[in-house]
């Protein structure tokens, strides 16, 4: 798993495609909301903008780490050899949340910049209360975007088989950032947090079990 | 004669006997035998149905996301066929429940919509499946596709719990204009728990039938494709 | 030529293979002993590229049985011990050949995965432009890379699929050499072909598929291409197109 999760982060070390695409995309969607949005409204609204735009720029880059293997075939070089399904997705999923946990960072100092939100004394609680979610997205998202490793015209599909699942997610996210938000501290969005947690630990094992059979032909 | 035969028997004979019977038993235990609801009136008799609609449709995602399990691991195009006739039974069901919701709420709360934990949860539970029901369309004889719509099956049932209790607590975070949750507690009269298990009873055995006949026809669907395949291939 | 005692590195009963509801592979049963070489002629679409893949585990049978080294499986110890040469590279265009090499010598489990991608780069001429983004390769070294991507794990079991189709003279000269070698060390070799000269040249016996079946099968010997004529008439179509 480390050697595939190794080569990924080469790659993208060397094109810096997906960061540099990722965080376009993301302050395109800031700026559109910063349009709709005055700022006495921002801050309750903050961490619906900020999971609105993880969601659709997220999808995305989570594509394209099974568009990488596109080209040249590479995606049966990793089928053929020995390394265990489960641990190409579990590689898969890891590089995704770097990715996204980079991006995350971006994405709240461009949400305190353009939105005049205030981040709390203590930011990694917010970051803390994202990242779960982001860990949930990263399972869910990996799992059916290798939906598009074979054919490009089932990239449409991803949204759609990923956004209802993420519900628990998006709704636990948010509630625990406003809470954040709003003063409290990491604690205080427990139940959230349980609820994240748990979701979270689901899927990435779901997700580790089923790519063997969903991969197979 | 094999297993397979004999549920075919029971299926084809029996259950649809069984159901019609339930069901009017269901209806007249519904209609007359069950009292009316204190606060709620005769509208409330909607409740028997709703309810029931709401678990035949548990019922078939359950039955879906076990087929698709079965389909992933041990592969045959039985199991497929069962995790598609579940699912579109269950949509059935579900969309029932989506329906017969306002109506039951309009009288009761004076609108038509609210997002209780219960009608929001079924809402996105609908889209997981409606979204199985186009995966499944844009690829019918495509294996990945099948693929792909056994993890939904699977994963969406598995949200199922994260879901209900994310939706509980964030429509605690917001209270509505709902202060008594529709049918809990208001069982007080033993003759409306008999009419409920008899309309139970006559659900399950309506679902178990339009089961039978979904997967009855998907397989003989495909069985025809294949003599079709044959005869084409012999041709050329 | 020693046949290698022990199980047949391939035995496939009525394996069929069908992409929804089209048969690509209908009742193909062939035993391959380790050691072997075959090859596999056929016209375009009869299903030799499909026969390779699955004797690769990329795909499962659809019907039948087939047991690779001895195993019904298709778990990481057998694919452990099997290459596939495949049209395309199977590379990351974007990663330098040795990257490429050094990461599945690595995926493999090779001791040493650098020097064991050096030694292959050595050898399908490849050293001089190792540290180049495969992006930049012509046809031709990206075949080179190809093989020595397949062969970098030392696999028991090596299947190639159109291996000379656009190599020139001199490349084609050294994936002769190398199945040569390969040959010597006793490991099983298919491959499918439309050069028939070539093929004959390097295999022990040869098999024709047609519309997904097995139409013929031989030991080599000076008869075969009279013999390969005479099917070719038969399936009024060409066996190598």
């Amino acid at each position: 798993m480390w050697t595939i999760l190794q080569k990924d982060l080469l790659l993208e070390l060397r094109t810096r495609e997906a960061l540099s695409a990722l965080v376009v995309l993301m302050l395109l969607i800031l700026l559109t909301f910063t349009f709709a949005f005055d700022p006495a409204e921002a801050a309750t609204a903050a961490p619906a903008v900020l999971w609105v735009t993880f969601v659709f720029a997220g999808l995305l880059a989570v594509q394209r780490t099974f568009l990488i293997e596109r080209e040249n075939g590479s995606w049966y070089g990793l089928l053929l050899s020995p390394i265990d399904r489960g641990a190409i997705f579990v590689a898969k999923m890891t590089g995704n949340l770097i990715v996204l946990a980079i991006a995350q960072v971006v994405l709240l100092a461009l949400l305190a910049l353009l939105l005049g939100v205030e981040m709390p004394r203590a930011p990694l609680a917010l970051f803390v209360v994202n990242g779960l979610g982001l860990v949930g997205f990263s399972a869910l998202a990996t799992l059916f975007a290798a939906l598009s490793v074979r054919l490009r015209a089932r990239e449409m599909l991803l949204p759609l088989l990923v956004l209802p699942l993420l519900v628990p997610v998006v709704i636990c996210a948010v509630e625990a950032s406003r809470v954040v938000l709003a003063g409290g501290g990491a604690a205080d969005a427990g139940a959230w947090l349980r609820v994240l947690a748990t979701f979270d630990v689901i899927f990435t094992v779901a997700g580790w079990l089923l790519f063997e059979q969903l991969v197979q032909e | 004669m094999s297993l397979r035969a004999r549920l075919a028997l029971v299926a084809e004979h029996v259950l649809p006997f069984a159901a019609t019977a339930a069901m009017l038993a269901a209806l007249g235990c519904v209609f007359l035998y069950a009292p009316n609801e204190r606060m709620q009136g005769a509208v409330q008799r909607i409740f028997y149905f709703h309810v029931n609609c709401a678990w035949s449709a548990f019922l078939g995602f359950f039955v879906a996301a076990g087929a698709s399990a079965w389909y992933l691991w041990r592969g045959g195009e039985t199991a497929d066929q069962l995790a598609q006739a579940a699912v579109q039974v269950g949509m059935l069901f579900c969309t029932m429940v989506l329906v017969t919701g306002p109506i039951w709420a309009r009288p009761i709360w004076g609108t038509w919509w609210t997002w209780d934990p219960r009608l929001t949860m079924t809402v996105i539970l609908w889209t997981i499946f409606a979204v199985y029901l186009v995966l499944r369309s844009m690829g019918r004889d495509d294996a990945e596709i099948a693929r792909y719509g056994a993890v939904l099956a699977l994963v969406g049932v598995l949200d199922i719990p994260l879901i209900m209790v994310s939706v509980r607590l964030w429509r605690g975070m917001h209270p509505s204009v709902i202060s008594a949750p529709k049918g809990q507690g208001g069982l007080e009269d033993p003759r409306m728990v008999v009419t409920l298990l008899v309309a139970l009873a006559a659900f399950v055995l309506l679902f178990l039938w339009l089961l039978w006949r979904r997967f009855e026809t998907l397989r003989l669907r495909d069985a025809i494709r294949r003599v079709e395949d044959r005869v084409m291939e012999a041709r050329a | 030529m020693s046949r290698g005692a022990g199980e047949p590195a391939v035995e496939a009963v009525g394996v069929a293979k069908a992409f929804g509801r089209t048969p690509v592979l209908r009742d193909v049963t062939l035993t391959i002993a380790r050691g072997e070489a075959l090859a596999i002629f056929g016209p375009n679409g009869a299903g030799k590229s499909t026969l390779l893949r699955l004797c690769a585990t990329l795909y499962r049978p659809t019907a039948g049985t087939l047991r690779l080294l001895g195993r019904d499986d298709r778990g990481p110890d057998v694919r452990r011990r099997i290459g596939l040469v495949s049209h395309q590279s199977l590379c990351y265009p974007d990663l330098s050949a040795r990257e490429n090499l050094t990461f599945f010598a690595r995926a493999y489990g090779a001791p040493n995965p650098e020097s064991v991608a050096d030694a292959w780069l050595d050898r399908v001429a490849l050293t001089d432009v190792g540290a180049r983004p495969v992006r930049v390769f012509s046809r031709g070294m990206e075949q080179r890379l190809a093989l020595a991507r397949a062969l970098v794990h030392a696999p028991d079991l090596i299947l190639l699929d159109e291996p000379w189709t656009g190599l020139d003279a001199a490349a084609a000269d050294l994936l002769q050499g190398i199945l040569a070698a390969l040959r010597r060390e006793g490991r099983t070799i298919l491959a499918a072909t439309h050069d028939v000269a070539r093929g004959l040249a390097v295999a022990d016996r040869a098999i024709v598929l047609h519309r997904g079946r097995l139409e013929w099968e031989s030991a080599v010997g000076a008869d075969t291409p009279a013999a390969l004529d005479a099917v070719t008439r038969r399936l009024r179509t060409p066996v190598a197109a």
